[in-house]
């Protein structure tokens, strides 16, 4: 192990943040000491973005200050920072599709540059540090661990002393993000100090030399990875006791419930994935998981279970009867809910009630009669028994869906849909962005229900939540599904040779 | 400094108090304008607003025609307004009022002079009709061909407006008419006259009729599933086909129930006030429903009092033009102001101003 250093790098003295109706970051003090791998933990909304944007310039504290280097810090803007040091990888990637990685590289540099050159530097880096990249491929070509790689080199051209990784590995499959991780060790290794974004505490324990903890804006503490265990830190995060829900049951007499067969369907928009051979079936009681990292094909393959997407080349079949040609209305009438990614726009409107958000998946017109119109009284009572048992933090069913925070929208997306007792379920993503808490609760209703005798399709990139709740496992990888495999004969490093695409492309 | 800061929750006190602060910025900047145009301001806005109702030399002739020219504008606003929520935006009400007072008229005419009971009624149905075939048209090009709504139907007032000048000049000339243009007058025709109700009020069947649709079109939108799915369209359309429903049918039904009141609202008028079909049968209604349609928030009740005020400028703008001789345009200008500073406080429903130091 190697020895860290006790010099501080890096200080935020009493940051304070607030934005309208909220603060995001209250008194924040911590120091990045050199050569750190530093994880700064939390759940979604517990202040992490915004004091990592803070520190890069993105945002300007109310309060406090920071010291970098044993001097006063106060960036202006990102490239303030870049040049004080401070370099940053954003979750979501900022790299233009239509340009070669070293075109992308050359543009994200303050100085004009000496085109050779760089890519000399970049081939010395790609070397050193395992960041392995084809200079004159397209981005657009690349898979999003590929695509990390160039922000990363384009981060380290700037040589810097801290550099700010936020969620790294939420868009890596497992394989890629083990890479990553070796990269991260060797640079601190060689001298550059981490801050490193995450709620994953898996991998906070196997990388990080501390954690500092962040609970609703504030830091709770600071701990050594190395000697707590990921459960304890992980109830330090949530802040009280987690409970982890079992797998459903097995039941020998499983009745088939639902089958899909697709055999290709091009997307909508150019940037949509083409889906290929998918091929699944869900008994009663179980739940399917569909694992594999964003924008593979889930998004397209939701559409098509929903019914806002129907095409005569696939087949679906409920309970023994051909549904592919019925709309959503009449498919959620047979006793089939879903709950999309997409909280806000897609599963729910901001701008109207959480009592007119109910009425938008009404199964079987429950909340009119039979000349349309709508039965408030059912509505409301309805509502209030999903904000209820849901434990929805609201004002009130008249509260608009826009006014909850994500977690809480969640829990009512979910809620909704759970509350109609559906005989088959299928979710996309149900615990995005939910505090821990709540993503344990959303995952035993789940699994509640698969209990009482309902399917439930459950699409997540979240493998730890398919390993712990689903029967069966899939992945879909450039929009082709893998052969569902029994989950609990799963086993980590073959997955992540599945979601990679690499057992499809050996068979083929 | 300022900076626009997005609220939380939409602020309902400013989405109550916009349209009446931009009926004062209006008169405010009208005035500006009625001055610059050489008008006591004063006396202009008073005589918009305050004459109409309360002079006792005008008020006798002009409380019926506020009436008169309300009925219209809140029958087609009420249309306009469902498309609007949904947003599907129908322009083009002005050539489906039309095509309702063109298909009603050519309906009664082609029956002159027989006399029945029935024939009032049906010559409404039969003008809701020519509206809404009006109206028709952009709505299966947008289904068929997504061909953009607005420009069709906007496009289609100028196609009405020939087939009105075919009809007064060509196949409803009266034939008594000494060869003037312009048809029979229908109030000569007893049985198809949209007579007033109570005389001298200005009520005729028109004004009933739009109270009733106020009325019918609250309980649609506040009580009724048809009404929520057109807030939810317009809202979201990703939510909506999630909901489950066709979009398509949601274009059909908004263009079908404008089209349809716009074409009501020509036949009363053609029947009523008008009396016949002549070239400038139109005054611009269907347009200026469109303003009284965002007075109103898109909400029945509002629109009946956002009628009310729209149909005051008209007749007291009336009054300015021959007591004060301001221009007709300049009561347009007037007009046109007002839905600019209303369409801009909708701005502060959903964002606040927050002052920067420095």
């Amino acid at each position: 192990m190697k020895t860290v250093s006790k010099n501080s790098l890096f200080q935020s003295i009493g940051i304070t943040k607030s934005f309208p109706g909220v603060r995001a970051n209250e008194n924040i003090s911590l120091s990045v000491k050199e050569s750190q791998i530093h994880a700064l933990l939390g759940e979604n909304g517990a202040g992490k973005s915004t004091l990592v944007k803070i520190f890069y310039g993105l945002l300007q504290p109310d309060k406090g200050e920071m010291i970098l280097k044993g001097s006063k810090y106060s960036p202006k803007n990102p490239k303030n920072a870049r040049s004080s040091g401070i370099g940053m990888v954003f979750q979501h990637f900022s790299l233009f599709e239509p340009l070669t990685v070293l075109e992308n590289i050359l543009l994200g540099l303050d100085q004009g540059a000496n085109k050779h050159e760089i890519g000399l530097k970049v081939g010395e880096l790609s070397k050193t540090y395992g960041l392995e990249t084809n200079l004159s491929s397209f981005i657009g070509d690349l898979s999003a661990g590929e695509r990390q790689r160039v922000e990363i080199i384009r981060a380290l051209l700037q040589e810097p002393n801290l550099l700010i990784m936020d969620e790294p590995t939420s868009v890596l499959t497992p394989f890629e993000a083990n890479n990553l991780f070796s990269t991260l060790k060797k640079l601190s290794d060689d001298g550059t100090s981490i801050l490193y974004i995450s709620h994953k505490l898996q991998e906070i324990a196997d990388l990080c030399d501390t954690a500092t903890v962040l609970r609703k804006g504030e830091v709770i503490g600071e701990y050594d990875p190395k000697t707590i265990s990921p459960k304890e830190l992980g109830e330090i995060m949530v802040g009280q006791p987690l409970t982890t829900p079992n797998r459903p049951k097995k039941n020998k007499k499983q009745k088939a419930l639902f089958s899909f067969k697709a055999k290709k369907v091009e997307p909508d928009t150019q940037f949509g994935m083409t889906l290929k051979d998918i091929d699944f079936q869900v008994n009663e009681s179980e739940i399917l998981g569909i694992g594999g990292v964003a924008g593979n094909g889930q998004e397209e393959l939701m559409q098509l279970l929903i019914g806002e997407k129907r095409k005569d080349s696939i087949f679906i079949e409920f309970r023994g009867d051909d549904i592919s040609k019925l709309n959503p209305r009449k498919r959620r009438g047979l006793g089939i809910a879903f709950a999309p990614e997409e909280r806000l726009g897609h599963a729910a409107v901001a701008n109207l009630s959480l009592l007119e958000n109910s009425l938008i998946t009404d199964p079987k017109n429950r909340f009119s009669d039979y000349l349309g119109f709508i039965n408030f009284e059912n509505l409301q009572s309805y509502t209030t028994s999903v904000i209820e048992k849901f434990n929805v933090k609201t004002t009130g069913f008249k509260a608009s869906a826009g006014s909850l925070s994500g977690g809480n929208l969640q829990k009512f997306v979910v809620g909704r849909e759970i509350e109609q007792s559906p005989v088959l379920f299928i979710v996309n993503q149900p615990t995005w962005g939910v505090d821990a808490l709540s993503a344990s609760n959303i995952r035993e209703s789940i699994v509640e229900i698969t209990n009482a005798g309902a399917g439930v399709i459950l699409i997540s990139q979240d493998l730890d939540e398919l390993l712990e709740i689903t029967n069966r496992i899939a992945f879909l990888s450039e929009g082709t599904l893998s052969k569902p495999i029994e989950t609990s004969n799963a086993v980590v490093s073959d997955i992540g040779a599945i979601m990679g695409g690499l057992v499809e492309k050996e068979t083929e | 400094m300022l900076k626009l800061e997005p609220r939380v929750e939409r602020s309902p006190i400013i989405s109550f108090l916009g349209p009446l602060f931009s009926l004062i910025l209006t008169m405010i900047f009208g005035g500006i304008l009625f001055y610059i145009l050489g008008v006591d301001p004063i006396a202009a806005i008073k005589m918009i607003f305050w004459d109409p109702l309360m002079s006792e030399t005008f008020a006798d002739y002009s409380r019926p025609q506020i009436l008169i020219k309300a009925a219209p504008l809140i029958l087609i606003a009420l249309g306009l307004s469902l498309g609007f929520k949904a947003n599907i935006w129908n322009i083009g009400a002005e050539g489906q009022y039309i095509m309702g007072a063109v298909f009603g008229a050519t309906f009664a005419l082609s029956l002159y002079p027989v006399e029945s009971a029935l024939i009032f009624p049906s010559m409404i149905i039969v003008g809701i009709i020519g509206g809404s075939l009006w109206a028709m048209i952009p709505a299966i090009l947008k289904v068929k061909f997504n061909v953009n709504e607005i420009l069709v139907s906007l496009m289609l007032v100028y196609v009405a407006e020939q087939i009105l000048a075919l009809a007064s000049l060509g196949f409803l000339r009266n034939p008594d008419g000494a060869g003037f243009p312009g048809s029979r007058n229908l109030n000569q025709y007893s049985s198809a006259a949209n007579i007033e109700i109570f005389s001298g009020t200005g009520i005729h069947v028109g004004v009933m009729l739009s109270i009733l649709m106020i009325i019918f079109f609250y309980i649609l939108l506040f009580r009724h599933s048809l009404g929520f799915k057109i807030q939810l369209i317009g809202q979201s359309p990703r939510a909506f086909s999630f909901s489950g429903d066709s979009p398509s049918k949601m274009v059909i039904i908004c263009l079908f129930v404008s089209g349809g009141l716009a074409g009501l609202a020509g036949l009363l008028e053609v029947a009523g006030p008008a009396g016949q079909i002549t070239i400038d049968f139109n005054v611009g209604y269907g347009f200026t429903a469109i303003i009284v349609a965002f007075l109103g928030r898109l909400n029945p009740i509002g629109i009946f009092f956002a009628g009310i005020i729209m149909a005051l400028t008209y007749v007291g703008g009336e009054l300015t033009q021959f007591m004060l001789n301001l221009p007709a345009a300049a009561i347009q200008v007037f007009q046109g102001m007002l839905l600019f500073f209303l369409l801009s406080f909708d701005l502060f429903v959903n964002y606040k101003v927050k002052f920067l130091k420095e």
